[in-house]
């Protein structure tokens, strides 16, 4: 049986540089040389573990984990779910997957956002789950709605879900963007245009799900997270020359 | 054509955006939702080692600090081992030792400090040993994908003068971005390690 390896390295072609003047913050928080590349040692390998224990099963429920007794989020339901998988398109089971949106007016929960539209005191905007055996997860929520956010003068976000999955290893670790399929504000977005490959876009965009929808009650998306991949040590690598 | 090698690719990073907060750490954005939110004890009571405290500030291009980060922290403990099954054994690592931990800056300042054991040298499975050291993970508002780095620590010279990662880095003077410096203040050891986003003396991050 051979035993995982090392990572494979990333593919920065499919990943977003850090200077993208069009998104105008990151030019004065984009690193300027090179990234030093590093063979994943022990360090990367390993990363935290949860469990059951960390969280509560009602933290996946956006739609009722912050509300009052008896009451629920305002907007249109969804389920938000799909699989946490790696390049090799293994499951990646019992992994912590952490979620943070607007609400259906496109307001956050924030201390710092004052967009006008009225914070719903029966919505939060987070929640968090363990992938199972098979690598799925699942939440419940409501769609958020678009906002606008200062860029250029007149920038609106696409609705959108922020996504943290952890993976085994922190040489896994992710942060990012789910859309909705169908959405018109998803081509113009430069926060999604600073992923330069279209393909890759294409694969922040949620299809709608309707078979995994519920009749009557909560219409579904399904999108699927892709982590690193690790090789598998059939050969050990060579010696000389390390 | 040739067969196709049916591998996955990697879902693409986006930014954490400035509301990171409320999925990460929500008690900062104010307001409290889970009983329980991770990341706030990096190394219990009952783990072993010499008790630090790591402060600083990251700092952008303008020279400004950036109060919307958010950073996680990976680590050994005071033995060199991780808490995970690659890693180590049950018992290996002392109950309440986790080795990871979140850390968000004070708002109005960009200040973030936090509290672990110092961890010890690293051996890994090829029997190369690391100098003592704390990875680093940041996002926040601006960046595209998140930043890894490593912080060493000043008072490990001689660990460090013969660490497989710091000798990577072809640059001789950029290998001291990752030295912390140690201080003692109020009976504490206080290490200080600035992340600077660009510059001259711009941090070294990796691409793991």
């Amino acid at each position: 049986m051979p035993k995982p390896g090392k990572f494979y390295q990333r593919d920065r072609t499919l990943q977003p540089p850090a200077h993208t003047p069009d998104y105008k913050t990151s030019v004065s928080r984009s690193p300027r040389y090179s990234l030093i590349s590093l063979e994943t040692s022990i360090s990367e390998i390993t990363g935290p573990v949860f469990g059951h224990q960390d969280i509560d099963p009602l933290d996946k429920d956006l739609i009722h984990n912050f509300a009052g007794t008896g009451e629920s989020a305002i907007g249109e339901r969804i389920i938000l779910h799909g699989r946490v998988l790696d390049e090799n398109a293994k499951p990646v089971p019992g992994t912590l997957v952490e979620i943070w949106q607007a609400n259906a007016g496109g307001r956050y929960r924030h201390k710092k956002d004052t967009y006008l539209a009225p914070i719903d005191p029966n919505f939060g905007g987070c929640g968090r789950t363990l992938t199972d055996e098979e690598g799925y997860y699942t939440f419940r929520t409501v769609k958020p709605g678009a906002y606008p956010w200062r860029n250029w003068v007149n920038n609106w976000r696409p609705a959108h879900i922020h996504i943290s999955v952890f993976g085994a290893s922190f040489a896994q670790r992710l942060v990012t963007q789910c859309y909705f399929e169908g959405d018109p504000l998803i081509p113009i977005c430069p926060i999604l245009n600073t992923v330069p490959d279209p393909a890759a876009r294409e694969r922040l965009v949620a299809a709608l799900d309707l078979n995994a929808a519920i009749p009557l009650d909560s219409l579904a998306y399904k999108f699927d997270i892709v982590l690193r991949g690790r090789r598998s040590t059939l050969f050990e690598n060579r010696l000389e020359g390390n | 054509m040739p067969q196709s090698l049916h591998y996955l690719k990697e879902t693409a990073s986006q930014t954490a955006g400035p509301y990171v907060h409320i999925g990460l750490a929500p008690g900062e954005a104010g307001f409290q939702i889970y009983k329980n939110e991770i990341g706030r004890t990096i190394a219990g009571p009952n783990a072993e080692g010499e008790r630090i405290r790591v402060e600083g500030q990251v700092i952008d291009g303008m020279g400004s600090p950036i109060k919307d980060v958010l950073l996680e922290i990976w680590q050994a403990n005071s033995k060199g081992v991780y808490a995970h099954p690659e890693h180590s054994h049950a018992g290996d690592v002392e109950t309440g030792f986790h080795g990871w931990g979140r850390v968000i800056p004070d708002f109005e300042t960009g200040e973030w400090a936090f509290d672990t054991i110092k961890p010890g040298p690293v051996t890994d499975g090829t029997g190369k040993t690391m100098a003592p050291h704390l990875n680093f993970w940041l996002i926040a508002r601006g960046i595209n994908i998140g930043l890894n780095t490593r912080m060493y620590f000043e008072d490990e010279a001689a660990a460090n003068a013969s660490d497989p990662v710091l000798n990577l880095i072809e640059w001789e003077n950029r290998r001291n971005t990752l030295t912390a410096k140690r201080s003692e203040r109020g009976g504490k050891t206080i290490y200080r390690f600035d992340i600077k986003l660009q510059g001259q003396d711009e941090t070294v991050f990796f691409d793991i």
